[in-house]
Parts: structure tokens; C-alpha cells; sequence
């Protein structure tokens, strides 16, 4: 516990540090507000328009949601085909690591082309941005069950079916949600890639994409630091979401999800 | 002799195991263990010991020759078999207690008797305390409890041994040892044990087959003739060490065969 409180105000201190590198930066090199606006400025900025603020956060935010959660879904069927089937595996899985290495920003438009502007194509980037890790993680979990463990419910004539919901399924989600947990910071880069092409749909609203896009071409520098800090916290907090899931459902059983208790 | 009587429960007729195209596992194996009989493998590495269980156990095919386990081909006869592994392959999201009602569960024995059958499972391998800790909490001694009780569970006439107590420091390996004993007194299993340990063979045994390698093959079958009960008493007598010195000899000539 104290060790806790410790941590906690060393990482206060690194902050705090921070920012007051930062003021002084601006003052010694003399840099103009709309090249670095300081610290207080952004703050101002921040509580100043905190409705538009959260708004784009919430329309952000919900775009990842929806990505993310459809990418559980199909990504795990994925894996679950591609675990039954070596041959489906084989023929399909190099495509999954092609998902991972498309850049984003190149399939952007195309999807904005057929989907049109607006939430779905913002969902649908999100989505694509998220699926490889889920279906790379997940499949590994499902197939690196150890041999004895399998041999064991043979032993017992177990069903493929058994095997599949006693032993694979349980076995693969420690490495199901260290899938999730990655995709879960992809998914809002995503939902601000999809943004930046999409516009927004009603003028002055949007998500952190669009806003961000605005507040540039504004040159309301102060307003956009916000808005970057406001999609870093946002991701953050998706991140935090899913580690707390992630104990949730391991901490009883499974080494990772456990805090470390002799260092 | 014990063997020479009882009916024949696992029978090798020129057995053959070979992978692909490599060199043969093992060649022209013949083993007859009877009813009730406790038979030890031992030999050198790359002699097939662990080959011979799964056969056993119908986990691979034979290349040549027949395994019959209790009249019926290895598959068939699953369900009088439980195989004991060298790691306790317990399932880490289950409690000890659930990890063994999984055999119950594959088994699909009546569900309402389950909780009575897994407390007398808890008590016969002295686990009570500890039935709804994870296998991460347990010490190496205590997860082969578990493993042994849920293969109990199924209420096997035959016990596959795969090395199970290879892993354990000596005074858990003893204590496991007599333990084993005492249970087989009670349920008459055949049992099938494969180890490194002369000593452990010796202590366990009814009779002790020895392996020669490259390819696995029976270089000589080995009669213990301790009396039963065996306890901690035996393990201080010369007539154990006489006996481990003589399975000793035969192990060192299986390595020159």
C-alpha cells in the first residue's frame, strides 16, 4: 500500500515536472502562443469549451466502443474457425498479419468512398484497425493448449465440443485479452483516423478527429492541445477499462493479471 | 508368483511402434501385465517407455502387432483406463475441487452425486483443506494429489503412470509412493508404472520390466519378491537394497544391449 502511494506521487512529480519544463521552455526560447500556447492557456482553453470538448470525446469514444466490440466478435469467431480447422488456418492467417500491416491511413478513404461520410465508416476504421491482434492473440490461445492436456480429455472420449468450451476456450483468454488490450488503444487511433477523413456531419461537431482537423486549421493551437490530450486520456481510459476486465476475470487463476507481490 | 495365475489385463503380441519413416520406437514387444499386478518400466532414454503407455492408452496406433487391454482394443477400453501424467495437467481456472469433477463431468456421471463423490476423492488423497484453492497455490506434491484423485475419480480398474512423481523432491516422492500403496491395497488396480528411479520401481513393484534402446525392446523382466504391505520400515531393510542393486545390474546391461 504505501509502496502504492509512493509510485503514485513519483509519477505526480514526473508530471509536475513536465509541465514546468514546458512553461519554461516557452519563456526562455520565446516561442509565439499559436506555435505552444503554455500549460494554462491549454487548461483555459479546455474548461472554456468543455461541452464541445466532451462532445467530440463522447462521439469518439463511441465509435471505438462500437469497433472494438464488433472486432471482439468477429474476431473471435475467426479465431474459433481457424482454431478447429488447421487447413482454414493455413490458408487464411497470412491475410490476418496483411490487416495488420495495411496502413490505416491508406484504406481511409477508400472506405469513406463506399461507406460514405459519417459514424459507419468511423466504426468500420476502428474496426479494421483492431481485428488482426484480436484474431492473432485469441488463435494462439486457442491452439497452444499443451498436448497432455488434450490427451487427458481423450482419455475421457471427450467431444471435440467438450474440448472446445472445457479446455480451449478458458485456456485462451488470458492471451484473448492481451489481443483486446492492444486493440483497445487502436481502436480510438482508429475512430480519430476514420474522423480526420469523415468530417463531421453537422458543422462544428464532430468527434476528436474532426475537431482536432478544425482547431488546426484555426490555428487554435491551444484548443487542439486539449483536444490531444483529451484522445490520449480517452484511449487511456479504454486501456484501463479492459486491464480491470482483464483482472477481473484472471486474478483468481492466471499469474499475469496478479500484482507482483516480491518486488 | 501372483502373475503366473491371473488373468491377462494388458497384453503386448509383437508390438512395433514406429513414427513416419524414422527408426522404429519400439520393436517385437511382448508384455503381458495380469489382474491386480503392479508392473514398473524402467530403462534408458529412448527406450519407448512412455510409447508404451500411450498405446495403452489408444492416444497413438500400434505399426505392428495387437494391444489388447482387457480383451478390447485400447480405445474401447478407455473407460476403464485413467492415465496419470508426469505434470499434473491440471486446468488453472479450476478450483481443486473442480479440477477433479472434470473427470466426472467428461464422464457424464449423474450430476447430483458429484459433490459426495469429490469430498471422498478430497478426504482418500487428504485434500480437504485446500479444495477451493487454484492450482497456482499448491506446492508440486499437493497438484499430484489432485491429478491422482481425478484419475481415481473415474474409478479406473487400470492406472496408467506416466513418471508421476519425477518432479517431486525425494520425501514427497516417498510419502506419494506409500501412499500409492496403501490406496492399490484397497482397489486392486493394475497399474502400469513408468520411471527413472530403480529404487522407486523396486519399492512399488510386483515385477519390473526392463527396456533396452535403439530400438525399444525387452532386454529382461525382473520378479520383486519384497512381501506386501511395503512401508517406511522396508525402505531401511538390506532386502530392498538387495533388490535395487540387482535391477540396477540388469538397467546397466539393458544400456550395453
Amino acid at each position: 500500500m504505501k509502496k502504492q502511494v509512493i509510485t503514485g506521487l513519483n509519477s505526480l512529480i514526473v508530471l509536475g515536472s513536465l509541465l514546468l519544463i514546458w512553461r519554461l521552455l516557452i519563456w526562455a526560447l520565446a516561442i509565439p502562443k499559436f506555435m505552444l500556447p503554455t500549460p494554462w492557456a491549454v487548461a483555459e482553453a479546455a474548461t472554456e469549451r468543455s461541452s464541445s470538448l466532451l462532445a467530440s470525446v463522447r462521439i469518439t469514444g463511441e465509435a471505438a466502443a462500437c469497433g472494438l466490440f464488433a472486432s471482439v466478435i468477429v474476431g473471435v469467431l475467426i479465431a474459433l474457425i481457424f482454431a478447429q480447422w488447421r487447413w482454414i488456418r493455413r490458408m487464411f492467417y497470412p491475410y490476418t498479419i496483411l490487416l495488420q500491416t495495411v496502413p490505416i491511413i491508406a484504406i481511409a478513404p477508400l472506405i469513406l468512398m463506399w461507406l460514405g461520410p459519417g459514424i459507419v465508416s468511423v466504426m468500420v476504421i476502428a474496426f479494421i484497425m483492431c481485428l488482426a491482434p484480436i484474431i492473432a492473440n485469441t488463435t494462439q490461445g486457442l491452439i497452444s493448449v499443451e498436448h497432455n492436456l488434450i490427451d487427458l480429455f481423450l482419455m475421457h472420449n471427450a467431444k471435440p465440443a467438450e474440448i472446445l468450451w472445457k479446455l480451449r476456450l478458458p485456456h485462451a483468454i488470458p492471451s484473448f485479452f492481451t489481443g483486446v488490450r492492444i486493440a483497445s488503444g487502436l481502436s480510438v487511433i482508429g475512430a480519430i483516423i476514420g474522423e480526420l477523413f469523415a468530417g463531421s456531419t453537422r458543422v462544428g461537431e464532430g468527434g476528436l478527429g474532426y475537431a482536432i482537423q478544425y482547431a488546426s486549421s484555426q490555428v487554435e493551437t491551444d484548443y487542439l492541445f486539449a483536444l490531444v490530450f483529451a484522445a490520449s486520456a480517452l484511449g487511456f481510459a479504454f486501456f484501463f477499462i479492459i486491464m480491470f476486465l482483464e483482472w477481473y476475470f484472471l486474478h483468481n487463476w492466471h499469474e499475469s493479471a496478479r500484482p507482483a507481490e516480491n518486488d | 508368483m501372483s502373475h503366473d495365475r491371473g488373468v491377462p489385463h494388458i497384453e503386448f503380441r509383437g508390438v512395433g511402434k514406429r513414427y513416419g519413416a524414422a527408426r522404429p520406437v519400439l520393436e517385437d514387444i511382448d508384455i503381458i501385465v495380469r489382474k491386480g499386478e503392479f508392473v514398473s518400466i524402467i530403462g534408458p532414454s529412448g527406450c519407448g517407455k512412455s510409447t508404451i503407455l500411450k498405446l495403452v492408452a489408444g492416444l497413438i496406433p500400434v505399426t505392428s502387432g495387437t494391444v489388447l487391454v482387457d480383451g478390447m482394443t485400447p480405445v474401447n477400453a478407455r473407460e476403464i483406463v485413467s492415465f496419470i501424467f508426469q505434470d499434473p495437467t491440471l486446468l488453472p481456472w479450476r478450483t481443486v475441487a473442480h479440477n477433479i469433477g472434470l473427470a466426472l463431468e467428461l464422464d457424464h456421471s449423474p450430476r447430483d452425486a458429484r459433490p459426495r463423490r469429490i469430498e471422498a476423492l478430497l478426504e482418500l488423497v487428504g485434500l480437504k483443506d485446500v479444495e477451493r484453492s487454484y492450482p497456482r497455490q499448491l506446492s508440486g506434491g499437493m497438484k499430484m494429489r489432485v491429478s491422482i484423485a481425478r484419475a481415481l475419480a473415474s474409478k479406473p480398474r487400470i492406472l496408467l503412470m506416466d513418471e508421476p512423481f519425477a518432479a517431486l523432491d525425494e520425501m514427497s516422492r516417498d510419502r506419494l509412493n506409500e501412499e500409492l500403496l496403501r490406496l492399490r491395497e484397497e482397489h486392486k488396480w493394475t497399474v502400469l508404472f513408468v520411471t527413472h528411479s530403480v529404487a522407486e520401481a523396486v519399492f512399488l513393484s510386483d515385477r519390473i520390466i526392463v527396456l533396452a534402446p535403439f530400438p525399444g525392446r525387452v532386454a529382461t523382466e525382473i520378479d520383486v519378491s519384497l512381501p506386501f504391505p511395503r512401508d517406511t520400515e522396508l525402505r531401511a531393510s538390506s532386502a530392498l537394497d538387495d533388490s535395487i542393486a540387482v535391477v540396477s545390474k540388469a538397467l546397466r546391461g539393458a544400456h550395453a544391449l
